[in-house]
């Protein structure tokens, strides 16, 4: 994935309206061919591959048959299933580490809130093709120097093809920097200290401080955190590759070769997913912003 | 997580001072490596991504802010604005695989746009989507809404009474920008244009989805060094290789950052 931190949607990167100058005199002009010239240069990619796919070439008429074949494809169902688990895992694994590390900072350990911020934005400074180099030369260890051992047992068990879970990891390494910016968001704003101390002098125990209080505040920047590692995870190409496991995006890629109709009509479908779902996040975004201001 | 971040990093940092002996096999320590990846082929892949990158970051930033600034100002555009900037959150994240295939059924050799043109009897005039120039134009599609998404804050940050005062004063629009927006408004340009070379830079998944490994481009060749059991020690080159890329985008990150300081004395 290629967005950096400020590209992320509804990770608070949005300032909130503010009114805009009215009034604007001339330059009319200029500022029509930006916004069309722009315009279509977006609209255009968008609307192509939709004729690509469903235009029948032989017949001229229209089809649907390319988007038919689509769950009966080889490899399809497989390589669409593990990128699901994938992301579903990565999604627990990310929260499960990131929740209570933000949680915890904000309430007890505020020293640590610039170490913690630097470590996980530190991923958007290794591209992730130079970080699976890095993860490739130390999984070659395993043959070399742990062969027999438990460690290296353990670094084949995460290597198995059926469902990597070194993947896992580097997803979730690759997936820090806009969990910690979604979260960030939402603690900042939750008056997380008064109510935790509430619940605290109420006589509630951590776990269940966490669980029924700071949860259920936090939902909405947990919701679009979710989201945003899914479809990093559904789009995720390069480790995938680099590794040699095969994801829902190398298998496009792989069939790309043999049938291109197919393919493209797999990447429509893959953008409809991944979009409704940032989709989502903006519109929960907007919804927590004006239970706010109201 | 540490471990799965740092790891990985120090090893790359290792492994790329580390050589096997060609006649020998033997490893050892040197810095052939990395004298390696500075001539030749790899020489030419850095200078072909650090050129792809810098054109389409500038041309990205261009544009971006072209765009960004005639949506802010357009008349009752609210919902215009809204639009955009939800749209712009998903483009952005909108790399890889699909957008590389998006465009192949566009305008690659047998494109919708493509067919369209050639029917017309215009035809590309040359174009072709697989290679540098195509590449930029595919790169654009995330760079020109990462763009807009980085620098709308910036822009909206514009007091409007700077710019009553100067008109007050008798300034034009031209002579407004050129001495009040201009010059605040520069730090925050520079550094979105860092981001957006950081970002042209590492991309990989769309490039290799688009010309396999026929363009000199770092992040492919890196692949190809690893997928590589022809040349010996060729593992170490991709190490080497990837070294290079970590030092130039934490380079341009850290150019980013201190530029970022820079802008939150006037724009907070």
């Amino acid at each position: 994935m290629t967005a950096l931190a400020e590209g992320v949607a509804g990770a608070g990167s949005v300032a909130p309206p503010t009114p805009v100058r009215a009034g604007r005199r001339r330059g009319g002009a200029w500022r029509i061919t930006v916004l069309v010239v722009v315009g279509l240069y977006f609209l255009i990619p968008l609307a192509a591959p939709i004729w690509f796919t469903v235009r029948d070439r032989g017949a001229g008429a229209f089809t649907g048959r390319y988007y038919a074949q689509i769950p009966g494809a080889a490899g399809f169902a497989e390589a669409f299933g593990r990128s699901l688990a994938l992301g579903l895992l990565t999604v627990v694994l990310v929260l499960a580490l990131m929740v209570p590390t933000i949680v915890l900072v904000e309430l007890r350990l505020p020293r640590l809130r610039t170490a913690v911020e630097l470590l996980t934005l530190a991923p958007l400074v290794v591209p992730p093709i130079a970080l699976v180099v890095g993860v490739r030369s130390v999984l070659s260890w395993a043959p070399d120097h742990f062969y027999g051992t438990p460690v290296g047992d353990a670094m084949f068990a995460l290597q198995e093809p059926a469902l990597p879970w070194i993947l896992v990891l580097v997803y979730v390494v690759l997936a820090l920097p806009f969990v910690y910016r979604a979260l960030d968001a939402g603690v900042r704003n939750a008056g997380l200290a008064t109510l935790t101390e509430a619940a605290r002098n109420l006589g509630a125990s951590w776990p269940r401080v966490l669980l029924t209080v700071v949860l259920p505040v936090l939902r909405t920047s947990v919701l679009n955190a979710s989201f945003l590692t899914l479809a990093l995870v559904l789009g995720e190409y390069t480790v995938a590759a680099i590794l040699g496991f095969q994801t829902f995006p190398t298998w496009i890629v792989q069939v790309g070769g043999s049938q291109p109709q197919l393919s493209v009509a797999v990447s429509v479908l893959s953008l409809v997913v991944t979009w409704a779902l940032l989709l989502l996040i903006s519109a929960l975004d907007r919804r927590r912003r004006n239970e706010e201001t109201s | 997580m540490a471990v799965v971040l740092l790891l990985p990093i120090g090893v790359l940092a290792v492994e790329a001072f580390r050589s096997t002996d060609p006649t020998t096999f033997e490893e050892r320590w040197s810095t052939d490596s990395l004298t390696a990846i500075t001539e030749g082929a790899y020489g030419r892949a850095y200078v072909g991504s650090l050129q792809l990158s810098a054109v389409s970051a500038v041309l990205g930033a261009a544009l971006g802010l072209a765009f960004a600034v005639a949506v802010l100002g357009a008349k009752r555009g609210r919902l215009l604005r809204r639009l955009v900037l939800t749209a712009s959150g998903v483009l952005a994240n909108f790399g890889g695989v699909p957008l590389a295939f998006t465009f192949i059924a566009t305008i690659g050799s047998s494109g919708v746009v493509t067919a369209l043109l050639t029917d017309l009897g215009l035809g590309l005039g040359g174009f072709s989507l697989y290679s540098m120039t195509g590449l930029a134009l595919v790169y654009l599609y995330f760079l020109i809404p990462l763009m807009v998404l980085t620098i709308t804050p910036a822009l909206e940050a514009l007091r409007p009474q700077w710019r009553e005062a100067s008109d007050n004063l008798g300034a034009s629009g031209w002579q407004y920008w050129r001495h009040v927006g201009g010059p605040i408004l520069l730090p925050p340009v520079l550094g979105a244009t860092m981001l957006l070379f950081a970002s042209s830079f590492a991309a990989y998944a769309t490039a290799k989805a688009l010309v396999g490994s026929t363009l000199p481009l770092v992040t492919l060749q890196i692949a190809d060094a690893l997928s590589s059991n022809v040349v010996v020690g060729s593992e170490n080159i991709g190490t080497a290789l990837a070294l290079g890329m970590v030092v130039v985008v934490g380079l341009v990150m850290a150019f980013y950052a201190w530029v970022q300081r820079r802008t939150q004395r006037w724009l907070t």
